[in-house]
């Protein structure tokens, strides 16, 4: 039975990644992820967790090691944050064309310059091409539960792809939360050995990241994405068996008080907690405001994205990253892009906030519906605004 | 006496591991020394051996998708980290083995890289691989420029050589820098082996990849590897070159076990004087005599350090 324990969620995560029997890690120090790496240090250093700890000298070597042990046929992982994230960008289309299963931690934070060491989605955004199955997590219990089915989803024969999972660094990474924690018994039920189908050994000798020209490229890009396309249905079914074990369900679109919501706003990672508090504020006062968070990022979920703002009247959307001099946020451009050949759509409104670690509180989530609610003519949607700024 | 040549077969089993483990086939330019020394490399090794190759000439001639000419396992990642993808194999396996899910047969696992690749841009993790101790070997195969892209020059490129992107000009005589001296800065990770070799030798050449492959723990090898498109010298010519290399003092064949220097018997008493060595190639043509004079000045002064280093820094039963 499981144990209802308070842990930091770095180190709740450390734990979950162990009781995945991890065969190797290969992990960097940044900020804030690093509780990670030295929580897993402190379990191989004690004996509680029978892995190679490689200690790196970069991300880019990090990266590179767990794609080498993954070749190998171990089961590998890793975790990152901010400038680390994009020191290793290089080598994530390379792991998941190789089709290496590896699993990683990503402590969101925001991207130099100017240097800061806290929360925002810099530094995942850019990362949205390169072949990985990218979850975010809400809270302390969503960090765990992911880091567990992330294995589980990347090793299954019919996916075979790299996934990442989002923890909203300082904001959730060094939070103390209750957590559940999944016992060894529940966990090597869950998930099985890892059973790769081609390694790096002299008994049965390949070739891997053989290079391609034009002859066969297009074809090995066509490959790949159909292939995170079909892992929704492989994620959607480890998600419905974790219900059925755990009791706790996951869904690529997460909805709070949606179904009759006349205005909806979608966030992502830890902000849907803050929301959720505005929304009971806002129906408190007679207002039909609804939330709806984005847990799977990659493969993009079209469907229940289309579903879930069927019947509402606007739509805002929030974003912690910035393109510079594009449509918008990057959340926003894809949803905006999602609902395009929608006969009836929501107006589309889009709030860049909590860049660098930026406070948002249950007023500002308040804030934003006063501010749609009000724009009757429907003038700033499709425009995108930074909340909060300074001007 | 019975010809060696017309005799191969019969002697080259006792020299040489028949088995070619890297096939025929493969793209590389005629006269290539550097998949002459691969080659000769992967039979030192044998069959139970992992490499891990940056991008450049060797993965590239070698890995053209569908085809491959590895018949050992073999895995390319990117340009920078052929040190860090070995070292996430040796760890992986090392887990694996430790774990009883694979055999415990001893796997070498190899990191290859050219001169780019590893004094360059692959430094770093060159450097953190051997310092984190891996039982690994990394071989850097030396050709003295980025050959793969065109010749563009590297820290490997030596004094005075016209690559393409340090040309010899009306006011440049090439490469205005001493290459890097990639065998000390390894010596200096504390790494328990590491050796000079060049193809041209290939008894000196096996003998040192088999000591290396028995070294438990990080190795480094630094291979002389002709590169005849490269250098702008005719193609039959890659051996001879690969020895007037050695015979001149230019690429001296040396191996340093545990800090003691050992220089290899086939290092010639004295040395031939360097134009020897620069006349039949392209690169060092427009030399003047002066400044041959002085890349000459700096190849004995090298020489003599070392010869001291040999010297002092012998191991204790010679």
């Amino acid at each position: 039975m499981a144990k209802r324990v308070g842990l930091e969620v770095t180190v709740a995560v450390a734990e979950a990644v162990a009781l995945c029997r991890i065969d190797m890690a290969g992990v960097y120090p940044i900020t804030p992820q690093s509780h990670i790496a030295e929580h897993l240090s402190n379990m191989v250093a004690d004996g509680l967790l029978d892995a190679e700890f490689v200690t790196v000298e970069s991300e880019h070597s990090a990266m590179s090691a767990v794609i080498g042990a993954s070749g190998a046929g171990a089961r590998a992982y890793t975790a990152t944050a901010s400038q680390g994230l994009l020191l290793m960008n290089e080598l994530l289309p390379i792991a998941s064309a190789m089709r290496l299963p590896i699993c990683m931690a990503v402590a969101n934070r925001a991207v130099s310059g100017p240097l800061n060491i806290l929360n925002d989605h810099s530094d995942i955004m850019p990362q949205r091409d390169t072949g990985w199955i990218s979850l975010f997590a809400e809270n302390s219990q969503e960090a765990v539960d992911l880091s567990i089915q992330a294995f589980r989803i990347a090793e299954d024969q019919d996916v075979m792809l790299p996934v990442n999972v989002n923890i909203d660094g300082f904001q959730l990474t060094h939070m103390v939360e209750p957590v559940e924690m999944p016992t060894q018994e529940e966990v090597d039920q869950f998930l099985p050995p890892f059973v790769p189908h081609a390694t790096l050994h002299p008994s049965k000798p390949v070739t891997m990241g053989a290079f391609s020209m034009a002859d066969y490229f297009t074809e090995i890009m066509k490959a790949k994405d159909e292939a995170i396309r079909n892992s929704k249905k492989v994620i959607l079914d480890v998600w419905e068996e974790w219900g059925r074990l755990f009791g706790r369900s996951y869904k690529p679109v997460e909805s709070y008080k949606a179904d009759d919501a006349e205005t909806l706003i979608l966030t992502m990672g830890s902000m849907g907690e803050t929301a959720q508090l505005a929304i009971d504020e806002l129906r408190d006062k007679g207002v039909k405001a609804g939330l709806i968070k984005l847990r799977l990022w990659r493969p993009f979920p079209f469907a229940e994205i289309k579903a879930a703002v069927k019947n509402t009247k606007k739509l805002i959307v929030t974003d912690r990253a910035v393109s510079f001099g594009g449509p918008g946020g990057p959340v926003f451009s894809e949803i905006k892009s999602a609902l395009y050949a929608e006969t009836t759509r929501p107006a589309i409104y889009n709030y860049i906030y909590g860049l660098g670690g930026r406070d948002i509180t249950v007023h500002d989530f308040v804030g934003m519906f006063e501010k749609v609610l009000a724009d009757t003519e429907n003038s700033s949607a499709d425009t995108y605004e930074f909340w909060g700024v300074r001007e | 006496m019975m010809n060696i040549v017309e005799n191969f077969d019969l002697f080259a089993p006792r020299l040489i591991n028949k088995q070619e483990l890297l096939s025929s086939g493969h793209r590389a330019c005629s006269g290539c020394a550097e998949v002459l020394a691969v080659r000769l490399m992967c039979k030192a090794l044998g069959e139970n051996t992992v490499i891990a190759s940056a991008t450049g000439c060797m993965e590239i001639v070698s890995s053209m998708f569908p085809t491959t000419a590895w018949r050992v396992p073999w895995i390319h990642v990117a340009f920078e980290n052929a040190a860090a993808v070995a070292s996430g194999v040796e760890a992986g396996l090392k887990a694996l083995r430790k774990k009883g899910k694979i055999d415990d047969r001893y796997i070498k696992v190899v990191g290859m890289a050219g001169d780019g690749g590893t004094m360059d841009i692959g430094f770093q993790a060159l450097s953190g691989a051997m310092e984190r101790g891996h039982d690994m070997m990394y071989v850097c195969f030396d050709n003295e420029a980025y050959m793969n892209t065109g010749i563009q020059r590297s820290s490997g490129t030596p004094m005075g050589a016209s690559t393409t992107t340090a040309p010899a000009g009306k006011i440049s005589s090439g490469q205005k820098t001493w290459k890097k001296n990639m065998p000390d800065i390894m010596v200096a990770h504390n790494v328990p082996y590491v050796a000079t070799v060049c193809p041209s030798y290939p008894l000196d050449f096996i003998r040192k990849i088999e000591k290396a492959k028995s070294i438990k723990g990080p190795s480094y090898i630094h291979c002389f590897s002709v590169c005849p498109t490269g250098w702008r010298s005719p193609s039959h010519t890659a051996i001879s070159m690969g020895r007037l290399a050695v015979e001149t003092g230019v690429f001296p064949l040396f191996e340093v076990e545990n800090g003691h220097y050992r220089v290899s018997p086939d290092m010639p008493k004295i040395l031939k004087p360097i134009r020897d060595y620069f006349k039949p190639q392209g690169r060092f043509r427009h030399l003047t005599a002066e400044e041959i004079d002085l890349i000459q000045e700096r190849v004995i002064i090298e020489h003599k350090k070392l010869m001291e280093k040999a010297k002092y820094l012998k191991t204790g039963n010679e």
